[in-house]
């Protein structure tokens, strides 16, 4: 894609517009439509976006796949811990009322967290998805027949 | 109006899946794929589904035809002609279950009927509590996150350990030393 200049300034602008809009999703969700699982897609989108046309060496240096590996396992974590938390307060599991003095911020709070860990865990799977996929090497014409 | 687009979008969905079928170019096919799930968030949005028209055209539209566009490159861009055999047995199969399934949708309610199943279960419940037990306007994240949040724990997990699978199958994706790259 090194020859492709439109497609790369039109890309370079648009990447952090992309971004700043999976976060407006993730933390806009208890008012607008979307939430965790939409803004994860669309934040891997943005990754993915750049990694297809700046290369996936590119990628990998701006989002290391190291760092992508535990994520995933702390979205998943985030969400079962604020559960444990809600334990240990005296509520049930997942029983957002105790996190707060008052139940409905702590709703708030529960959700928050919650729909974080949904995000963190589907953008970092995805990415991780896509770089397995993409860093295999591309077939030849004589192996493809 | 929206009877109109209703039509105008399913009609443009039975097209989309028709081409899908004749098709052997598989970047063709990928391409229609994607328009297809564009096409059913047009549907969403016009059925006033806005959370799922979103997710829709996110992970259908979006994500999952890079995947297959990926996966494309590690495939040939033709599809195989299959082997010719008899179609009598699957066209009778087909046309069985399609009309046990058209006979089916005689007893499902209409849509947006108030005597639904659907409507008189628990989401009254639900559309009447949110505002004062979550106090937040958006009752699908309500909805999602705290009242079902047993649900979407168990959803999470379904994606850690989807991409699990995909890392086990395909390798951990690393970056290459530079050093390496000057010896190959």
């Amino acid at each position: 894609m090194r020859h492709h200049i439109v497609l790369r300034v039109i890309a370079k602008m648009l990447v952090p517009v992309i971004l700043l809009f999976a976060l407006y999703v993730q933390f806009h969700g208890d008012y607008g439509p979307g939430g965790g699982f939409q803004a994860g897609v669309i934040f891997a989108a943005g990754v993915i976006l750049y990694s297809l046309v700046f290369g996936l060496e590119a990628g990998m240096q701006a989002v290391p796949p190291e760092i992508l590996r535990p994520l995933a396992a702390v979205g998943v974590l985030l969400y079962g811990g604020v559960g444990v938390a809600t334990l240990l307060l005296g509520g049930a599991y997942l029983d957002y009322d105790v996190l707060a003095h008052d139940p409905v911020h702590g709703q708030h709070l529960g959700i928050l967290l919650v729909e974080l860990g949904v995000g963190i865990t589907v953008a970092s799977v995805l990415t991780l998805v896509y770089f397995a996929f993409a860093g295999r090497p591309a077939l030849s014409k004589e192996e493809q027949q | 109006m929206s009877f109109i687009l209703e039509v105008f979008l399913l009609a443009f969905l039975t097209v989309a899946a028709l081409a899908i079928l004749r098709m052997r170019d598989l970047f063709a096919i990928t391409m229609l794929f994607s328009l297809f799930s564009l096409l059913s968030a047009g549907l969403f949005t016009v059925m006033d589904a806005a959370d799922v028209a979103f997710t829709e055209a996110a992970v259908g539209a979006g994500i999952s035809t890079i995947l297959m566009l990926v996966t494309l490159t590690q495939s040939a861009r033709e599809e195989k002609p299959g082997f010719h055999r008899s179609p009598v047995l699957p066209l009778v199969v087909v046309w069985i279950t399609g009309g046990a399934l058209l006979y089916g949708t005689r007893d499902l309610p209409t849509r947006g009927d108030p005597a639904a199943p659907v409507h008189t279960h628990v989401a009254p419940r639900y559309l009447e509590a949110t505002d004062e037990e979550i106090g937040i306007p958006n009752v699908v994240t309500a909805v999602l996150a705290s009242y079902r949040g047993y649900d979407t724990l168990g959803e999470t997990t379904v994606i850690l350990t989807a991409g699990i699978g995909v890392l086990a199958l395909l390798g951990i994706p690393h970056r290459r030393r530079r050093k390496q790259d000057d010896e190959e």
